[in-house]
């Protein structure tokens, strides 16, 4: 594996202009993904991770998004700078995205093929016929039985397990260097969750793409990804290693998750599921300091006064004030 | 297979036409006769003899259960009787006349109303909360809110007694020719293209935020093949819904608009025919309307399914 960057984010800040105010969705986010690296991006409803990543392929309508600051350079290319072609260029033949529900995600007028076909004839220049013979092997490949009839059906016709093999069928067309999948299993049965995680996984690495995969399920991180960013509130609490902030969390939001994960190893009634206490804060009224802080069982004095800044601890980032030398004095 | 599926649907729904149209025939005909008068009661008082010779060669004599079931008789023989006031001609005669007009009529009112009422709605809905939108939907607000009867005179003041450049009536005269059709096809359509702009305008919108879109914008389509290849189909459904109400529109706008612009149609005879309390002839066509908006819905049901993949025929 090499280790280049292919997609580094710097300090990106994706903001909604509402009528309750500015909606600070994203608000100074980064990360870097490497060449063939797997990176788990966590957090609760709304903490901002889909956001990011509609924002890594300027996917937000305009208004009301602003990306109001930061960079997104993929191989060097500022993309938050790139012109509408450009765009078109990276989409879905550099960076391409599975969403979360595939029952909606797909042309429910279109057959399956042209759904496909669009792709490889836009961004490989194929011919029509071309193109249907490689829809035919591409839905073998993400293990659609029968693929020569299924290219023919539309979208209802096919399960929600198999509504998403065909998006990553879509997705990899190209041999993409990135592959966002937003939450790709959330709206998948229990049993069809793991067949999908897998194959995403299989074919990525066959591939050598990168993928960001975006989840709020801390079992699918600790099982596929080499790194992981926890995302609170619009900024990332937590980022480094996968081995590391799962053995040694550091940020009290991060062991708060990691706590809050279902045990099988418990007997029934043998101590009660933990949840975090409180309700994440208002993307239009953030508290003072850190945002955590009036959840925080740790919270200093500090906390609620000023931001944390970022500290390096342990192998891994992490936005505490408990990490600061002088966090024992207060 | 398919098409087989098609045919057979067809059939069965034309077979469930028959109880529609006895339904409507059937009421119809009891309720013209409650209503006050009779055929012969006209100013000119007529004698009570001749009345009654008249109305004894066209059976209103007979007990109405009897004159009910001989009319149902004739119309199942495609016979539709004869005027009680143009008693020249059949009543067959009349409609061969008539429908023809009102059909040319209605279908170019149609033809208008759907395609500029799309063109505008898709415009609209691409350049959203722009002056151009909101000027259009300001016209379109407009033409719903303003019927026809201010409209077609309105129009007929401004292009034949104010400009001159078009006849204030008339059908196809050899004189003014196919000029006399600008107008009462304009009038007509007019709320039809403004209810298919409105709902191509929201129906667009709708489709341009659902996710297969955000999908087509990942895939790196060209804002062109969003629209037409991916945005048009699904946003043309509700529109092929509105077609049964849009053609029942057309069908009581034409007996408006016949008589603004004097056009020798059904929706004259109509209107007459019910004034002069002519039985037969207001039975006729309300049974030619009926058929025409029966068709008219399975037209629009089977454009629905051929769009909408999702459509099962059972």
């Amino acid at each position: 594996m090499t280790e280049e960057t292919i997609l580094e984010v710097r300090d990106l800040c994706t903001h909604f202009r509402t009528d309750e105010g500015l909606v600070k969705a994203v608000d100074g986010v980064s990360f870097t993904l490497n060449d063939g690296e797997t990176l788990g991006i966590v957090g609760e409803s709304g903490s901002g991770k889909s956001v990011t990543n509609l924002s890594i392929l300027r996917l937000l309508p305009q208004p009301p998004a602003i990306h109001s600051g930061g960079q997104i350079l993929y191989r060097g290319r500022n993309i938050l700078n790139m012109n509408e072609s450009e765009l078109r260029d990276i989409r879905g033949n550099k960076i391409s995205m599975i969403f979360q529900d595939p029952m909606t995600s797909l042309n429910p007028y279109m057959r399956i093929t042209h759904q496909i076909e669009e792709t490889l004839m836009l961004h490989q220049g194929l011919p029509q016929k071309q193109a249907a013979e490689k829809a035919v092997e591409l839905l073998a490949q993400v293990g659609i039985p029968d693929p020569r009839v299924r290219a023919r059906q539309y979208p209802h016709q096919f399960s929600g397990g198999m509504r998403q093999r065909v998006m990553i069928a879509m997705a990899l067309s190209c041999r993409p260097d990135i592959l966002i999948a937003d939450e790709p299993t959330t709206a998948l049965d229990v049993t069809i969750q793991a067949q999908i995680l897998d194959l995403i996984r299989e074919l990525t690495r066959e591939l050598g793409t990168s993928v960001i995969l975006i989840t709020h399920d801390l079992g699918v991180v600790a099982g596929i990804c080499d790194n992981v960013a926890v995302m609170y509130a619009g900024r990332i609490v937590e980022y480094g290693p996968v081995e590391e902030i799962f053995a040694r969390p550091q940020h009290p939001y991060t062991q708060g998750l990691l706590r809050s994960v279902p045990r099988l190893d418990l007997e029934p009634g043998e101590g009660r599921l933990y949840s975090i206490p409180g309700a994440p804060p208002s993307l239009v009224d953030l508290p003072e300091g850190c945002y955590f802080q009036p959840r925080c069982e740790h919270a200093l004095p500090v906390c609620s006064r000023r931001y944390p800044p970022e500290f390096k601890t342990l192998g891994r980032r992490s936005a505490c004030w408990l990490h600061h030398p002088e966090a024992e004095r207060g | 297979m398919i098409r087989c599926n098609v045919l057979a649907y067809v059939l069965r729904r034309i077979v469930g036409m028959v109880p529609t149209l006895f339904i409507i025939v059937t009421l119809s005909f009891f309720i013209i006769r409650l209503a006050p008068g009779s055929p012969f009661s006209s100013e000119r008082n007529l004698p009570p003899s001749v009345i009654a010779n008249l109305e004894k060669k066209v059976h209103l004599d007979e007990p109405l259960p009897l004159q009910y079931l001989r009319y149902l008789g004739d119309v199942l023989r495609g016979d539709l009787g004869y005027s009680t006031k143009h008693v020249d001609f059949t009543i067959n005669e009349f409609i061969a006349r008539a429908l023809p007009v009102s059909m040319t009529l209605g279908a170019l009112a149609l033809v208008l109303a759907l395609s500029v009422g799309i063109t505008v709605g898709v415009v609209s809905a691409l350049k959203r909360n722009s002056l151009m939108d909101h000027s259009l939907m300001a016209l379109a607000i407009l033409g719903i809110s303003v019927p026809m009867f201010v409209i077609g005179p309105l129009l007929q003041l401004l292009f034949s007694v104010h400009l001159g450049w078009l006849p204030t009536a008339g059908w196809l005269s050899s004189r003014a020719g196919g000029l006399t059709l600008i107008l009462p096809v304009l009038t007509l359509a007019v709320t039809d293209f403004a209810y298919i702009a409105r709902l191509t305008r929201t129906s667009v919108l709708e489709v341009l935020r659902s996710d297969y879109i955000r999908t087509a914008r990942a895939k790196g389509l060209s804002q062109r093949a969003i629209i037409w290849k991916h945005t048009l189909r699904g946003a043309m459904l509700p529109v092929v819904s509105f077609l049964g109400p849009a053609f029942a529109n057309i069908v009581t706008g034409s007996v408006v608009v016949e008589s603004i612009f004097d056009i020798p149609g059904m929706g004259r005879f109509f209107v007459n025919s019910a004034l002069n309390r002519d039985y037969f002839m207001i039975m006729a066509t309300v049974i030619v309307y009926a058929v025409i908006l029966v068709i008219a819905n399975l037209i629009a049901d089977l454009v629905y399914a051929a769009l909408d993949p999702r459509v099962v025929y059972e």
